[in-house]
């Protein structure tokens, strides 16, 4: 817990006492693994789970003494376990609103009780035990064991520890560190998926800087460290919520010049920040300084005496950035020193590791097995690599680790390379042979980041001097240099010959400095030795590594150049070659600022549906096709698509569209796909007459071609003409006919994804009931992965617009699926089922099933939700349940605290959330009692603060709120006496009609007090009035009249009053 | 003089017109103006009464390299063998067009005929280790001073011998030339430049093609 918590959790700055956790997704995140662990704990380890903690952990909870049930001895408002330690004292103990817990298995329990509020009590026991570690193991076991390495050895200690109670304690911490390890890991898998970090090049330069510090005379810089010196495995060094923005590592630098200089070294480039001296700081990550491409040039600029100096030393300065250079140097020749020694400690280490996990795994009695959720078993990627290790031969009793390490060694090393190879397989399953796409993993989901999964650099380990590839690819390369353009072609032509697509091929050719060869091969003027260098970059390229270094080289420069000469071969294979470069972003950004995307767009101008083709056409229609797949890897960036669309890119995609090839087709739809997620190409698209083509092409009997058409229907769906045009072509039927390929979940998402979106016209809902999609789609809710959930749900809650289908979606069994899904973690999906919920309980049966499911709690509880969209979409959906619950006013009571999330939610940010948490209480003041409550609870001066607002809808529904508050007790007059009454009369100046209505409503009700009257005449509100009291609207009519009046039966009564004086 | 070229420009049509109907790609016009380009080369006859038969090996060599950037001694020797297909010596009129058919225009079938052709010196149907060792002998210049650039040479002819001779008979018929470009293009051109490059084609048939045809 040590490490997740200082290096993952993101604190709020520490004004008082103790820190807050943020509401972020990662502390999310982080508290829900927690959580998990804590459940599971006390079944999965029932004897450490009876351990006594050597403090209690103790924290204000939430939670009452009506909540515990049987094994609580309770008394008034204190509670004690049953269950007591060995001097006789309870290990659970509750005086409110404290409560300490000495051991895992009461914490278990309690969290069980704590049910909806599970997340709060996990999250509120971390905030008051900054440190749970030391109180659960004490705080001498907890420091001897950080003093060993806390990567290594757990297990000695656990050896040297004969005391079968500190045995126990040891184990409690070999979990407690395992849990550590998994949850860093967890959380450095989600940010890889969202950000991309190359720590190499960070590491690099630093490395190269660090050497300039150190001899006296020529040293150019006094000193250089690192913030932290934890290193992630993924190779940066700074907290995982920073790691979110893209930050690597943070240095501390002084100049030999200039005042020391606070570093921060992120994707985006190095800045100064505030000043982080240390790492744990909470604050100054703001950039404080323009964002310079790499180190050298911010101390450049910073440095007069770094400047000078730096062009005097050996290397150059214009050779700092391209540090792949001197790797190279260091790779050939360090092979038979530092290198590969290095990579077997590690190797021992991990084994080590491996070993210990299994033997304190197997002493627990029974394996540990990684429960996954069964939707993500589907990911061969996650689950093959933790099951090599699993699967191991565990015969590791201690004299034998040391046999085994050596043993295992490379057995672990074949696994590796077997498990990544299945990897690569699975994901390559998903092409057509013909359609060859790089690394392609597109779904509708695609975002930017996707494939640019931070691979830790991959080297060579062991004597790779002993592969005969190795001495043959060194040789080929001698040949390389040495030959005329006759002889280079044909050693090219050997080379072609090699496994090229093997990783140790790969690399070897990397590490050897082939990638320089063979990119500076493209400079010559000799055709064939291009196109042989191209024939052997286009297959290496597939590695994600060469890839990098091609870019990092400026090896793409020359690619992109090539696009501009004549010959067509050369031409087609620059464009597949850049189509596996551009596999990450920084290279679909320099093939852009090289002008690529113009020059790739150049290349798709040919007719490719003539019914014979010429030689040449031919050739043109193959040139056209490698530029596809390579826009189509460079669609992935936001900017490339609207660059694609901006060179002409989309009406010549759309005539290749008309091509009868698979192979051609795939690419194609693949990039209107990616494209059609901004805006303007969807225009384009639809209106170059795109749309048939794609419903055309829905009927394809390949898969992945009909997945990419749906995908680009889906999205280009938000049009509401394209929607219609979807309908015209036939391509509903079409659509509902995919539902039938459950197997290919992929697929399944773009056309759920299509019938939602295609949904959103109620025409096509018609039309689609032709079909009985609606009972199709209820069957899809159960045992489908995320990506499929959310657009089902996301069609069922369109569908339910429709008031015969709500009554549908009860009748076919939906309502039970939807709500199990609300107790989900996936934002968009929540949403979505949020809203189904919502529409269906407008329909009495369906309520009567979602109460009986408790399914208003489990809407009600997702307002904790950190998604503002989330909390919205849940709040939006208490209306209707709120209406149409039998009893409502019992069952919001029944709410434990739900009261006072509400109220907590009136001081979001958002105007959305705001808008429809005061639509919720429209509701719950229908209820006396709960006004009552909600009054005591001051949403009086809380909707009052929200009355300078100027968005219409939060404007319209706050009126209706305070209208409906107005009906209890002096709630006028608190009204009155906060303010709320002149603000309110302002909104009369919106042009909004609703907001008219819902704003004299409330005036009505406020004119009931004379004060507040007098308020409103002071803020001229009847001229308005009298203007409203001439709409066609009788109900405003009504209000306004009715609040005119209250004025003039003050004034005339005032002026009676005068009068009888 | 007008009264001559009238006379020329007849009998070249006629000609044009028959060779045209022998030889693949050109069209009538196009050999027009190769005749015509043939006979600039020729040049005037450097006796009057004895005009000249064609080009002989030094002027030959001289446009290889002029206009085709083909600069390899042993192969324009064996360029011009392959053009010159009756082994007098000089090459005619009629194989200067039927070389420019296959050189500017050829299918792939016809080049790899014709590579095979000039790789085949001695003409016996194979390609033989000697044969590929005599044009890939100085394909190696700046080796290393410790590596013997012979070695070299024999080992890449090895390696390119073992993958071209499909039959295992220790040489390369065209049979296993021709499947082997087949599979990879760039063993068309294997043991030397001896046609010429996209740029070269292009620039000739401009020239010779259409600023001809504007006069």
């Amino acid at each position: 817990m040590g490490l997740s918590l200082t290096k993952a959790a993101q604190w709020t700055t520490a004004s008082s006492g103790t820190g807050k956790l943020e509401f972020t997704p990662m502390n999310e995140s982080l508290l829900k693994e927690i959580l998990r662990f804590v459940e599971r704990f006390s079944s999965q380890h029932p004897q450490e789970a009876e351990h006594v903690f050597e403090e209690p952990l103790q924290w204000r909870t939430t939670l009452v003494a009506s909540d515990f049930k049987t094994d609580y001895d309770i008394s008034d408002s204190a509670v004690q376990s049953h269950e007591k330690d060995s001097e006789g004292l309870p290990l659970l103990q509750l005086s409110p609103p404290a409560v300490y817990v000495r051991s895992f298995s009461q914490l278990s329990k309690l969290v069980h009780l704590a049910d909806g509020k599970k997340l709060e009590e996990v999250r509120a026991c971390l905030e008051e035990n900054r440190d749970p570690v030391v109180k659960i193991l004490g705080r001498s076991f907890a420091t001897t064991l950080e003093r060993e390495d806390a990567q290594t050895d757990a297990l000695s200690v656990v050896d040297k520890v004969k005391d079968p109670a500190k045995e126990v304690k040891g184990k409690l911490f070999l979990f407690l560190q395992k849990m550590d390890k998994q949850i860093l890991s967890k959380l450095l898998e989600e940010i890889s998926e969202k950000v991309s970090l190359d720590p190499a090049a960070a590491k690099n330069e630093v490395e190269l800087l660090k050497q300039l510090c150190s001899d006296g005379e020529k040293r150019v810089l006094k000193s250089l460290r690192y913030t932290s010196e934890f290193e992630f495995s993924n190779g940066c060094r700074t907290p995982l919520w920073r790691q979110v923005h893209g930050e690597i590592c943070y240095l501390v630098i002084e100049p030999c010049d200039a005042e020391t200089l606070y570093i921060t070294y992120s994707t985006a480039g190095v800045f100064l920040n505030e000043g982080i001296k240390q790492e744990g700081e909470e604050s100054g990550y703001e950039r404080t300084s323009d964002v310079y491409a790499d180190l050298v040039t911010l101390l450049k600029s910073r440095s007069p005496h770094f400047a000078k100096n730096i062009n005097k030393q050996d290397f150059a300065a214009q050779e700092l950035p391209s540090t792949h250079k001197i790797q190279h140097v260091e790779s050939v020749d360090g092979e038979e020193q530092g290198q590969p020694q290095r990579s077997y400690e590690q190797q021992e280490k991990n084994v080590h590791e491996k070993a210990k996990q299994q033997h304190t795994v197997n002493k627990a009695g029974g394996r540990n097995k990684n429960e996954m959720c069964p939707r993500w078993s589907s990911f061969a990627l996650l689950s093959t690599f933790g099951k090599a290790e699993e699967e191991e031969p565990s015969k590791s009793s201690g004299e034998e680790k040391k046999k085994l390490t050596l043993g295992t060694r490379s057995k672990i090393k074949a696994e590796f390379s077997a498990s990544s190879s299945a990897v690569r397989q699975s994901s390559q399953k998903m092409k057509t042979s013909a359609g060859a796409m790089p690394g392609e993993l597109t779904s509708e989901s695609s975002t930017e980041s996707e494939e640019e999964e931070e691979q830790p650099e991959r080297r060579l380990e062991g004597d790779i001097d002993r592969l005969p590839e190795y001495w043959q690819i060194q040789k080929l390369f001698r040949y390389l240099k040495a030959g005329n353009q006759t002889t280079t072609a044909l050693t090219l032509c050997a080379m072609m010959d090699l496994n090229l697509m093997q990783e140790t091929c790969q690399l070897i050719i990397r590490d050897l400095g082939g990638l320089e060869i063979l990119l500076n091969l493209l400079d010559t003027i000799e055709v064939r030795c291009k196109i042989g260098s191209l024939k052997i970059l286009r297959k290496i390229s597939h590695n994600v590594q060469i890839s990098r270094t091609i870019v990092y080289t400026s090896g793409l420069q020359k690619i992109v150049t090539i696009l501009d000469l004549p010959d067509k071969d050369l031409k087609a294979l620059a464009a597949e070659t850049i189509a596996n470069v551009a596999r990450f972003r920084r290279a679909r950004r320099t093939v852009r600022k090289l002008n690529g995307i113009k020059k790739l767009v150049k290349l798709l101008d040919c007719v490719p549906n003539l019914a014979k083709l010429t030689e040449n056409q031919e050739k043109d229609v193959e040139v056209a096709r490698c530029g596809v797949l390579a826009l189509w890897s460079c669609s992935k960036s936001r900017k490339n698509k609207e660059a694609i669309r901006k060179a002409g890119g989309i009406p010549l995609l759309g005539r290749l569209l008309k091509s009868p090839h698979a192979n051609m087709l795939i690419p194609v739809v693949g990039t209107l796909q990616e494209c059609a997620s901004e805006e303007s190409c969807r225009i384009a698209i639809q209106t170059k007459g795109m749309i048939k083509d794609l419903v055309k092409n829905l009927r394809s009997d390949n898969e992945e071609l009909q997945m990419h058409c749906a995908s680009a229907i889906f999205k280009c769906a938000e049009e509401e003409q394209t929607r219609d045009l979807v309908r015209k072509y036939k391509g509903l039927q079409q659509l509902v006919s995919l539902l039938g390929k459950a197997d290919n979940k992929q697929l399944l998402a773009a056309a759920t994804g299509a019938i939602w979106k295609c949904s959103i016209s109620t025409e096509n809902v018609a039309e689609f009931q032709k079909y009985n999609v609606l009972q199709t789609l209820v069957g899809l809710l159960t045992y489908q992965p995320d990506e499929v959930l959310v657009n089902v749900v996301g069609a069922l809650g369109e569908f339910a617009q429709i008031p015969a289908n709500k009554a549908t979606i009860g009748k076919c069994g939906g309502i039970k699926p939807l709500v199990n899904l609300l107790t989900g973690t996936d934002q968009a999906l929540l949403v979505n089922v949020t809203k189904a919920v919502g529409a269906c309980a407008t329909d009495k049966d369906n309520m009567t099933i979602i109460q009986q499911l408790d399914g208003v709690r489990l809407v009600w509880s997702l307002l904790k939700n950190p998604s503002p969209d989330v909390q919205s979409s849940a709040a939006w959906a208490l209306c209707p349940c709120i209406e149409n619950a039998k009893d409502a006013g019992e069952m919001v009571r029944s709410l434990v605290g739900g009261l006072t999330l509400i109220l907590y939610l009136l001081k979001s940010t958002n105007n959305e959330v705001l808008a429809s948490i005061c639509a919720a209480i429209t509701k719950i003041a229908r209820d006396e009692d709960n006004l009552a409550v909600i009054t005591d609870l001051g949403v009086i001066p809380l909707l009052t603060k929200l009355t300078d607002t100027t968005d219409d809808r939060l404007r319209h529904h706050l009126a209706e709120a305070i209208h409906y508050c107005c009906m209890w007790g002096s709630n006028r007059e608190s009204f009155g006496k906060v303010g709320a009454v002149a603000p309110l009369v302002r909104f009369l100046k919106s042009k909004d009609a609703a907001v008219h209505l819902s704003t004299a409503k409330a005036l009505y009700q406020l004119s009931w007090d004379p004060n507040n009257v007098i308020i409103m005449h002071a803020t001229k509100v009847v001229k308005p009035l009298l203007q409203m009291m001439r709409s066609d609207v009788e109900e405003l009519q009504e209000y306004a009249s009715g609040c005119v009046r209250h004025i003039r039966k003050l004034f005339l009564a005032n002026l009676y009053h005068c009068l009888s004086y | 003089m007008s009264e001559m070229s009238a006379m020329n420009r007849k009998v070249i049509r006629s000609l044009a017109e028959t060779i045209s109907k022998q030889v693949e790609h050109f069209d009538q016009t196009e050999v027009e103006c190769l005749i015509r380009e043939f006979n600039m080369l020729l040049g005037p006859p450097s006796s009057p009464g004895r005009a000249a038969q064609g080009l002989d090996r030094i002027s030959f060599r001289s446009i290889l390299h002029r206009m085709f950037d083909i600069t390899d001694d042993l192969l324009m020797d064996e360029v011009f063998r392959a053009f010159d297909k009756d082994n007098d010596d000089i090459v005619s009129m009629k194989e200067w067009i039927e070389g420019l058919s296959v050189f500017l225009r050829g299918t792939l079938d016809e080049k790899m005929k014709y590579c095979f052709h000039v790789y085949d010196s001695n003409g016996d149907g194979f390609i033989s280790r000697e044969e590929m060792w005599r044009w890939l002998k100085d394909g190696f210049v700046r080796l290393p001073p410790e590596e013997d650039p012979d070695e070299a040479v024999k080992d890449l002819v090895e390696i390119t011998l073992k993958k071209m001779d499909h039959d295992h008979d220790g040489k390369v018929s065209f049979k296993d030339f021709e499947k082997t470009v087949r599979e990879e293009n760039l063993y068309l051109e294997a043991f030397g430049t001896c046609l010429p490059d996209s740029m070269s084609i292009e620039a000739f048939e401009q020239r010779v093609f259409q600023e001809q045809m504007k006069q």
